[in-house]
């Protein structure tokens, strides 16, 4: 059983109940330890982690991505407000960098987010990104979130 | 609460009701699909967001500011997540964007 799994999720029921009698104290630590049970018979079949080591990486990740999101979802905003509205739709393939399937999935994620570009298809290897812009599907290739991802997937 | 945090809190929430806006108006603006998903996305992104950090000044430090906060992880988490189905299903269908244009930026294709 994963401890930390157990821990994450009785913090989550305490954090959503609000409510510290006795009953749902223990009925909370009853709920977490079946959930984390399930997810552990379920990990036979798929391969689902509970990635605790990347929290410290990601809590640096994070602001980051929340400032690149500002950035791009106001200039976004000001191209719907142009009124010569001037967007150039484009696809973009290219190769990330990332080699785990969850450094992938969050880098697919992230330029998701970030307003201007979405991820159609994520293989290993090779992205298809829908940009609104020609300088927007430019700069995926090899970008500063690629490697900032790149980093992140690689913290022990 | 300070009359601080309550401006703070205002200013966010017009500002998060404003890119709300910005978004809808791109929704109807956007030629096709695929350019609207990128209109729907300041919504998901800044509208929300700020939305919920403004709501999150009115909760002060309280259990519902954590469970605010803990829905915009859920935000952030699903909306590319549905996004990406939305997008890839369109295109798996044979929905063409518009002047799409392949720009092959690797360096080999498999």
């Amino acid at each position: 059983m994963r401890l930390s799994l157990v821990a994450a999720l009785y913090l989550f029921w305490l954090v959503l109940s609000g409510m510290f009698t006795p009953f749902l104290l223990a009925a909370g630590l009853g709920a977490a330890v079946g959930v984390a049970a399930l997810a552990r018979r379920m990990e036979a079949a798929g391969q689902d982690r509970h990635p605790l080591h990347l929290t410290l990486a990601a809590a640096a990740y994070w602001p980051w991505l929340v400032k690149e999101i500002a950035k791009s979802g106001w200039q976004v905003s000001r191209v719907i407000l142009d009124p010569r509205l001037p967007i150039s739709p484009s696809l973009a393939r290219f190769r990330p960098s990332q080699t785990s399937t969850l450094g992938l999935v969050i880098h697919a994620n992230s330029i998701t987010l970030t307003p201007g570009t979405v991820t159609v298809e994520a293989d290993r290897g090779e992205f298809l990104v829908h940009a609104l812009t020609r300088e927007a599907a430019a700069g995926l290739a090899h970008s500063e979130m690629d490697r900032r991802v790149t980093r992140l997937e690689g913290t022990p | 609460m300070s009359a601080l945090a309550d401006a703070a809190s205002w200013i966010l929430l017009s500002a998060g009701g404003l890119f709300c806006i910005v978004g809808g108006v791109g929704l109807i603006r956007m030629p096709d699909f695929y350019t609207r998903m990128h209109a729907a996305g300041v919504i998901d992104t800044l509208g929300a967001g700020l939305i919920l950090a403004g709501l999150v000044f009115q909760a002060g430090f309280s259990l519902a500011a954590v469970k605010l906060l803990v829905i915009g992880l859920l935000i952030f988490f699903t909306s590319p997540t549905a996004t990406h189905a939305l997008a890839q299903a369109a295109l798996g269908r044979g929905l063409e964007p518009l002047a799409a244009k392949e720009e092959e930026n690797a360096p080999s294709k498999c």
